[in-house]
């Protein structure tokens, strides 16, 4: 009679050294595995739960400014750094991961309205409401010295902008006309003018570095190129663009933010039209900031919030506010592309998370497989009503809230009633305008 | 331009100051007079350009070196200088003539654009060149879309303390005298770390000796010789047209291959068994393929002939052998020389097709799969039948095994068989459904929907394990390849016997087409005493038949034994033997059958029309005319499906969590459905493809600055693409 015994070979279970992982044997069959779909959309939807739960981007708030916070530039060579302008003048120089302010200095009287970090990182430039351009060091000064600038500039007119140059020493500051200085000299080494008489904002393109775009108070962006005498083209829209950053892994893509509570993509050589226009905000929006991986971007607003969006979405993926943050002026997503640094009205700088229930710090690799795992699980079960609520349920101010839905019914109404005049109108005499082409009023070669 | 409007307008104001100087002394009432007439009448012209009024200060009048400065604020004019030219005999005589044409010509140079204009050109033509180097990065940022993962920063240099060794040797103090000579050595190949030998002296050193080159290329020589030899001869052969010459040739060559096989065995068992799997494999290939089975063009055009050509007729037999040496189950036993003999048995040199030739020597029947080789059987019975003219001379040329001598009729039988089985086969299926139909009057409803389901549960098991060990034995999955095509009353049929045969008493065992049979079997038996024992294996099978009838239990003891599959199977069974699982199932679903159909709605009124009251019965008219039918509903979808309940109302609680239109990226349903149900965990997964397929798209280093895009990437960009266009 045969005896059957169970019997295994020590082979398949026994490790050859305590630090092999254990052996664990997996039996693929799918039959014993069944349910997978409904197993998965609970993990999912577990998942997706487990975000908004643990969806806790405020990090800190950085006090210390006497006026509101008008405007901050990051390190081009500290992640930890942050270096902030008020409206009295002072600069405020932050470590950040001490949530501490380094070094205060009085830059100028009256706004600062600039600021850069030269792109080294070793000073760094303000432009302030009382004329002068400064170039500041940025090691602090020894004790009982006094805090004076390396080098000032004496403009004729107020400067309202200024970037700097990728690799170069050459800045670009706006104000009446669009100027570019090199650094070793007190006067512009070329300076742009095409009918307007105040500029809000210059950005250099950090890819095609000697490429700028420049926000005009007649509602239109302004390009240049370095090293033409001429500026480049311009758009004019329905509403003026308070400010515009390049995207920094695309060269030919900027988004701009607008008065008329949106954000535009531009693609630089269709100016005719936006690629995406943003919408979400309920007020004009003050600042716009690029991940610097480029798939992103971040914007501060009048409304009292900060929006992130895809930078090919129409609608934000996030909304950040808190109750004590007033006017967002100012903002910027940090170089490592973890956080986001919001400054307003209030006189705080405020630090969150870029991903709002993002763990930080070094993960485990199992931690790390699973979050991968659920982060693919979201994504695959995206379209489902549930997890789509879930996914897509956000906390917003009463007021805001309201604001939305008004803007809302006023949108349909008008909608409404363009379509109505169309349908009681002759055939093709009222065209239908797309949302990206009604705001472009006009192109100027 | 040298000539133009207001320099008319001067000459004009020269002449009149010329007058005015040579006038002095008359008067200069009359001059200041002709002065403001003057003046008026080029007033009424519309210049407005502001003359110098008339000066009468000496000093500018009458210069301190008594030159007079006639003509001052005066543009001059192109004449002017060339007046002097004559005197001045240093200028050639060309250039005066080329001068004075130029003075001649009256053609004014055209206007220049308006500044704004100027400036729009050339901002557009910035533009343009802005917008061509903009482009530039096209390619970068679409594949960057493209990417699966997008690793940031983009070039990363590890991090953290470098190795000793690295530093030290990438470390050099460079002079430019150094660099000059390094450059030098390595333009000319010389050695820069290791002074010893230059690549050429290596080589040369690596090099053999001359005899052994000698003796090498001697080698290779005759080698190509007899290559070539070789081809040539192929060549030759392979033109020959001869069929003869071929067949014969072949058939030399299989002899030839049979006794080297012979000796390998003795010799090199693994060489034998290597030889053996080709066999085999070429084997199943043409078990794949449609060849050598007469169906062909050629073949059919052959049987055309066959009848009157007897060259086709052997070629169609040809075929056939062929057809039939490969699809034979070739038995890899080297051990065991008695299963070699039963593999030779098994070798029927019968035309019956790939399922009988499959037959194993482990018995079929006791694994229940009777019924599929009933048919067979069947079919071949009815084949030997029609056949029976023919039968006991083919018996006889099938004995002797010698495929060039086989007699005429053998081949008509052949075809005629083919011919035959698929009528049968067709017939077969036709007749299925009528009988099939009797029957379900016959017995009633339960128990027939009980043998269905009870068949298909049957079916299902059956698939899963053929699945579950499809790879040992090519004969099981032939087996199961016939079961999967057998019909719906085979099916019965198979359950009846077996499964259902404890379980419902009240199916009774069907007169099942084998006893039928029976007869006939035996009757060939008779007839064919001489066959080969592949008919002999028939015999057995019929008398395994009645065998069949008999009581599972020894059966299922056997499948004890023989596999553990069905053992865990029947411990199922067993430990659920108290719950009627499948009755329950069936009142479930006729319960729900009921509930779908449609109810009669009575709408009549007592006492409405007619007297009421009680013991007042309504009348039958009034009935029949408030008695609301409704429609009946559309057929169930489960109607034909025994195993299943297919309910087709909307559940509210799972529509809650269903995807109710197609998401955006998506084209079709099934390219979303298809998403949706492959799972991406580990539990279905290996680690690998988990790994694969859960990877972000973004990747981002904690504390790692990403610097923006730079131009470098372009450049590494184009070495890329090149590169791989080059590849």
């Amino acid at each position: 009679m045969k005896v059957k015994v169970l019997s295994r070979n020590p082979d398949d279970y026994v490790r050859e050294t305590k630090l092999d992982i254990q052996r664990v044997p997996r039996n693929y069959d799918p039959t014993l595995h069944p349910f997978e779909v409904t197993r998965e959309y609970t993990r999912a939807l577990n998942a997706t739960k487990l975000e908004r739960v643990f969806a806790k981007p405020f990090l800190a708030s950085l006090d210390g400014h006497r006026d509101g916070v008008n405007c901050m530039a990051k390190h081009t060579k500290s992640l930890s750094t942050l270096l902030s302008g008020s409206c009295d003048g002072e600069v405020k120089v932050w470590n950040l991961t001490k949530h501490e302010c380094v070094r205060t200095l009085q830059a100028h009287e009256g706004f600062v309205r600039g600021m850069v970090v030269r792109y080294c990182g070793a000073s760094f430039f303000t432009v302030g409401d009382d004329k002068t351009i400064k170039q500041w060091k940025m090691e602090a000064m020894g004790y009982g010295e006094e805090e004076v600038p390396l080098n000032t500039i004496l403009g004729k007119t107020v400067f309202t902008g200024l970037d700097h140059h990728q690799k170069d020493g050459v800045f670009a500051t706006c104000g009446q006309q669009v100027d570019i200085w090199d650094e070793q000299r007190s006067s512009p080494i070329r300076s742009f003018t095409w009918g307007v008489d105040s500029f809000s904002c210059v950005r250099f393109n950090p890819v095609e570095t000697e490429l700028l775009g420049s926000c005009a108070s007649d509602r239109s962006i302004v390009l240049y190129d370095m090293r033409e005498s001429m500026p480049l083209k311009k758009v004019i829209m329905t509403m003026r663009s308070n400010t515009l950053c390049w995207n920094p892994m695309e060269a030919y893509y900027f988004t701009c933010s607008n008065e008329d509570y949106n954000l535009y993509t531009y693609d630089m050589r269709y100016l005719q039209r936006p690629v995406t226009v943003h919408m979400d905000h309920v007020s004009a929006v003050l600042d716009v900031d690029y991940s610097p991986t480029g798939k992103e971007f971040v914007s501060a607003s009048f409304d009292k919030t900060v929006r992130i969006f895809l930078k090919d979405g129409g609608h934000s993926r996030e909304v950040y506010h808190t109750k004590r943050m007033q006017h967002v002026i100012c903002v910027k997503w940090s170089a490592d592309s973890k956080y986001i640094m919001s400054g307003s009205d209030e006189m705080n700088i405020r630090l969150w998370k870029a991903n709002a229930a993002e763990k930080l710090g070094v993960l485990a690799p199992r931690e790390r497989q699973a979050a991968n795992y659920s982060q693919k699980l979201k994504e695959k079960f995206q379209h489902h009503p549930q997890i789509r609520r879930i996914a897509r349920h956000r906390h917003l101010p009463k007021n805001i809230y309201h604001q939305t839905k008004e803007l809302r019914i006023m949108k349909e109404a008008r909608s409404r009633k363009e379509r109505n005049v169309r349908k009681h109108s002759k055939p093709g005499t009222i065209p239908v305008v797309s949302e990206k082409e009604k705001h472009v009023v006009t192109v100027v070669q | 331009a040298f000539v133009n409007n207001p320099a008319k307008e001067q000459e004009l104001n020269e002449a009149d100051e010329n007058i005015t100087s040579e006038e002095e002394e008359y008067g200069c009432e009359d001059d200041r007079k002709r002065q403001k007439l003057l003046e008026a009448i080029s007033a009424l012209g519309g210049k407005r350009k502001k003359r110098l009024g008339e000066r009468s200060e000496a000093a500018v009048q009458m210069s301190e070196f008594t030159v007079n400065a006639e003509g001052e604020g005066d543009k001059i004019d192109l004449s002017d200088l060339i007046g002097t030219m004559d005197k001045t005999p240093a200028i050639s005589a060309k250039t005066k003539n080329r001068l004075r044409k130029l003075q001649k010509s009256k053609k004014t140079i055209e206007c220049p654009l308006s500044k704004q204009e100027t400036e729009r050109i050339q901002r557009d033509v910035a533009f343009q060149k802005a917008a061509t180097e903009v482009s530039r990065w096209d390619g970068i940022i679409k594949q960057n879309q493209r990417a699966e993962q997008l690793v940031f920063p983009v070039n990363q240099e590890p991090s953290g303390p470098k190795p000793m060794e690295r530093v030290v040797t990438s470390w050099k103090a460079q002079t430019p005298l150094e660099q000059e000579i390094f450059a030098l050595l390595s333009a000319n190949k010389q050695p820069i770390t290791d002074p010893i030998l230059t690549p050429t002296e290596t080589a040369s050193l690596k090099a053999m000796s001359l005899e052994e080159a000698k003796i090498r290329r001697a080698e290779l020589q005759k080698a190509r010789a007899l290559q070539s030899y070789y081809e040539a001869k192929a060549r030759r052969e392979r033109k020959i047209k001869s069929k003869k010459y071929h067949k014969v040739h072949n058939k030399d060559k299989r002899k030839v291959f049979l006794k080297q096989f012979d000796e390998m065995v003795k010799t090199d068992p693994a060489a034998a068994l290597e030889e053996l799997n080709k066999m085999e494999l070429a084997r199943m290939q043409e078990r794949m393929s449609l060849k050598h089975q007469n169906s062909g063009k050629w073949a059919k055009s052959k049987a055309v002939m066959a009848k009157y050509d007897e060259g086709a007729r052997k070629a169609m037999q040809q075929q056939l052998e062929v057809n039939k040496e490969l699809t034979q189950k070739l038995i890899t036993s080297l051990n065991n020389e008695e299963e070699e003999e039963g593999v030779d048995v098994e070798v029927m040199p019968d035309f019956v097709n790939d399922a009988e030739q499959g037959l194993d020597s482990s018995n079929p029947w006791m694994r229940g799969k009777l019924s599929e080789d009933h048919t067979e059987k069947e079919i071949s019975d009815i084949v030997d039948l029609s056949a029976e003219g023919a039968g006991v001379a083919e018996n006889t040329a099938e004995e002797e095994e010698d495929t060039e001598k086989v007699e005429e009729t053998e081949e008509e039988a052949l075809l005629r068989e083919f011919d035959s089985r698929r009528k049968l086969r067709q017939a077969q299926e036709a007749d299925v459904v009528p009988s099939a139909a009797e029957e379900l009057d016959a017995s009633d409803k339960e128990a027939e929907e009980l043998t269905e389901f009870t068949s298909l549960f049957r079916g299902i098991a059956e698939q899963a394990e053929a699945a579950a060990d499809a790879s040992p034995s090519d004969t099981k999955t032939q087996l199961d390849e016939g079961l999967m095509r057998i019909k719906t009353l085979e099916d019965v049929e198979l359950l009846s016997q077996e499964e259902s045969a404890p379980e419902i008493a009240s199916v009774q065992p069907q007169p099942s087409p084998a006893t039928e049979n029976l007869p006939h079997a035996t009757q060939q038996g008779g007839k064919n005493r001489k066959r080969k024992r592949g008919i002999e294996l028939k015999e057995v099978l019929t008398k395994e038949t009645k065998v069949i009838q008999v009581p599972l239990a020894p059966t299922v003891e056997d499948k004890e034994d023989s596999d553990e599959n069905l053992d865990q199977r029947g411990l199922i069974k067993e430990a659920f033997a108290g719950d009627d699982v499948i009755s329950d199932f069936l009142r479930d679903k006729r319960k729900q059958e009921d509930a779908g159909k449609p109810k009669v709605v009575d709408l009549t009124l007592p006492g409405w029309g007619e007297w009421g009251g009680m013991g007042l019965k309504v009348s039958r008219n009034k009935r029949r005319r408030f008695r609301i039918k409704t429609a009946p509903p559309p057929p169930r979808k489960d109607e034909r499906l025994p195993s299943v309940i297919i309910s087709e109302r909307k559940n509210s609680s799972i529509s809650l969590h269903q995807v109710n239109s197609l998401p955006f990226p998506f084209e079709n349903h099934s390219q979303f459905e298809s998403i949706i149900c492959s799972p991406v965990g580990r539990t279905w997964n290996t680690e690998r493809t988990v790994k694969r397929v859960t990877k972000p798209k973004v990747v981002t280093r904690l504390g790692a600055i990403i610097e923006p895009m730079a131009r470098e990437e372009l450049m590494r960009d184009k070495n890329h693409g090149s590169a791989g266009n080059a590849k």
